[in-house]
């Protein structure tokens, strides 16, 4: 297997007649922490979508592990071993916490359609979920509904969902999104200590996270790359810094 | 806030734990006893209903409450509104019908048969209309649900407007005379018990977890590798089953299958009953559909005003408790599930 893990050749996604995604390609390395970063309406959650299937591409292609998975649906490549989070907090809000990292594991045991077994099956997990909780804090609230748990901890679950599933390459959208400074802190942390034997692409506004986080960054601005490389290097390029300097308006409405 | 508070605190250690899970353990116990308590009234009420209620009364309270407690799998547990629940509960009566009546079948067979084909109806109904979400799945199988009716009301063997009439009750497995009304109602209070048992486990199964998640949030569980899909669809076809399980005996109990079976005004009355008992909850449905087939019947005498208090109790039921009876009693009760 080659040092790299996904690729994207010539990614073009036009929404109409508005190019969302011009052009790009992308290399991932293999066990990096690779973040996109970019003013708003630069095209980073397009990509996103389109890296994690949940869009599908108007031209180029994307490979996986020397796989091309251009036409993959999400559930497949979820079961290839590329799992995705979402901007907003996703978690399963009435079941517990345990039942929601359980959700991860319980793919593993493919009983998923069997409708006429007794779910304390499932309790075999049980242990296991509980690690994974501990992984990221959360052990003491195994039981509590995941729609109680502060904000920062449904991250922290959604976190422990998603190693529930042993990702090879785990992709995050704005992990940070929403919250205050002491969060930030600790997703950060907890990034950094479950990147180990992973690839992770991430998205993120905060500059101070991706500086602290990320081997490689990509700036996207208007669809395209603007410059590629290492926090230090790209953040002194001077087109990056106009770029971040200058957000017209009819840019921020791609985002919404 | 506190949470902000709480992390400063302790920031060196990331994401700390804090306290103590919240008491669950005596939640969970107190759970148990409250299903416990409801198993207990509804195998009790099973049990005796025929020695102080017109068994007849008792046997379409069931009919219904099986109805609901079917489409409850869809709306309470799955997420998915259809608005189509009367073709299969319309439609297994009348196949229920023609094979008791014409084709001579015994009663437990003609039930299956019925049943099977709703199954069949749902796999179709829930292969096209799962491909929209929200209110277009509804639109989609009250428009397939029109169709069914159309037959209904077309077809030769279903006797047009008149109905699909002297449905024999016959032997159930040639020994019991299902023509007395007691032994008829066990053997109905059995097929609903063997019905409601067969959802709890749904519910209560490694799918109803996977279910539930796809209520939850959708795209996670899309992420997290689950065909979502195919499990809509296995879903639908099993609560249109069991939706054809509670129609096809309702032919049997009332010995004949009629066009308001099929028609859309029973799929919001389904809708009705499991909003007002509670959506999402085990026993509301039952509760629900007591609630309303017990106002109709109570009512029978201001003729059409039925609708109209039947409708105000529903706008005081969504204003007032949203949750429906039991969901509102668990809150009550601090606990999650009832």
């Amino acid at each position: 297997m080659s040092d790299i893990i996904l690729e994207a050749r010539n990614l073009t996604k036009s929404f109409g007649g508005f190019v969302a995604v011009n052009d790009v390609n992308l290399r991932i390395e293999r066990g990096s922490i690779h973040a996109i970063i970019g003013p708003n309406g630069a095209g980073k959650t397009t990509m996103f979508n389109l890296l994690t299937k949940f869009h599908t591409p108007t031209s180029g292609s994307i490979r996986f592990n020397d796989t091309d998975i251009t036409n993959r649906k999400p559930a497949e490549i979820a079961n290839m071993g590329i799992v995705r989070s979402f901007q907003i907090s996703a978690v399963f809000p009435h079941l517990t916490a345990l039942e929601n990292v359980r959700l991860a594991l319980q793919r593993g045991l493919g009983v998923s359609y069997h409708f006429w077994r007794s779910q304390k099956m499932l309790s075999d997990l049980d242990a296991q979920a509980v690690a994974r909780l501990d992984q990221v804090g959360l052990k003491s609230y195994a039981h509590t509904r995941a729609v109680e748990l502060p904000y920062g901890r449904k991250r922290a679950l959604e976190i422990a969902t998603t190693l529930g599933l042993e990702p090879e390459l785990m992709l995050l959208d704005e992990p940070t999104q929403g919250m205050g400074t002491e969060d930030v802190g600790a997703v950060t942390e907890l990034i950094s200590r479950v990147r180990e034997g992973r690839t992770i692409v991430m998205v993120e506004h905060n500059l101070g996270v991706v500086a602290e986080l990320a081997d490689t960054i990509t700036v996207l601005a208007r669809g395209e790359v603007l410059a590629e490389g290492p926090y230090s290097e790209v953040s002194r390029n001077p087109q990056v810094m106009e770029a971040y300097m200058g957000v017209s308006a009819e840019e921020q409405e791609e985002e919404a | 806030m506190s949470d902000v508070t709480e992390t400063t605190a302790n920031s060196q250690s990331g994401i700390a734990e804090f306290e103590e899970g919240l008491g669950d353990p005596v939640l969970r116990r107190r759970a148990r006893i409250w299903q416990g308590i409801f198993w207990v009234a509804m195998l009790g009420f099973l049990a005796a209903a025929p020695f102080f209620l017109y068994p007849v009364f008792v046997m379409q309270l069931l009919c219904f409450a099986l109805f609901a407690a079917a489409f409850n799998l869809l709306i309470g547990f799955t997420g998915l509104l259809s608005f189509g629940h009367a073709a299969f509960f319309g439609g297994a009566a009348y196949i229920a019908g023609h094979v008791l009546k014409v084709w001579g079948f015994p009663p437990i067979l003609g039930i299956l048969t019925g049943t099977l084909f709703a199954a069949a109806l749902g796999w179709l109904v829930g292969s096209l209309a799962i491909r929209r979400q929200g209110i277009y799945f509804a639109m989609i199988t009250l428009a397939l649900a029109q169709i069914v009716y159309f037959f209904a009301l077309q077809m030769p063997f279903t006797g047009g407007e008149d109905g699909l009439q002297g449905i024999p009750r016959g032997h159930l497995l040639g020994i019991f005379n299902l023509n007395d009304p007691l032994a008829m109602y066990y053997f109905v209070a059995a097929v609903f018990l063997v019905g409601f048992l067969v959802i709890y486990r749904i519910i209560h199964s490694p799918f109803g977890q996977v279910l539930q998640a796809i209520r939850e949030n959708e795209p996670r569980a899309l992420s997290l590798g689950y065909n979502v899909d195919r499990f809509k669809l296995l879903a639908f076809v099993l609560s249109a089953a069991l939706a054809g399980l509670a129609g096809s005996t309702k032919a049997l109990v009332f010995q004949f299958a009629s066009l308001t079976d099929a028609h859309w005004q029973m799929s919001g009355e389904v809708i009705l009953m499991t909003l007002l008992g509670g959506m999402g909850t085990i026993f509301g449905p039952v509760v629900g559909a007591f609630i309303v087939v017990a106002l109709q019947h109570a009512l029978s005498g201001i003729g059409s005003w039925v609708q109209v208090v039947i409708g105000g109790t529903f706008i005081a039921c969504v204003l007032l408790f949203r949750r429906g009876v039991v969901g509102e009693l668990a809150r009550l009760l601090r606990i999650n599930s009832l």
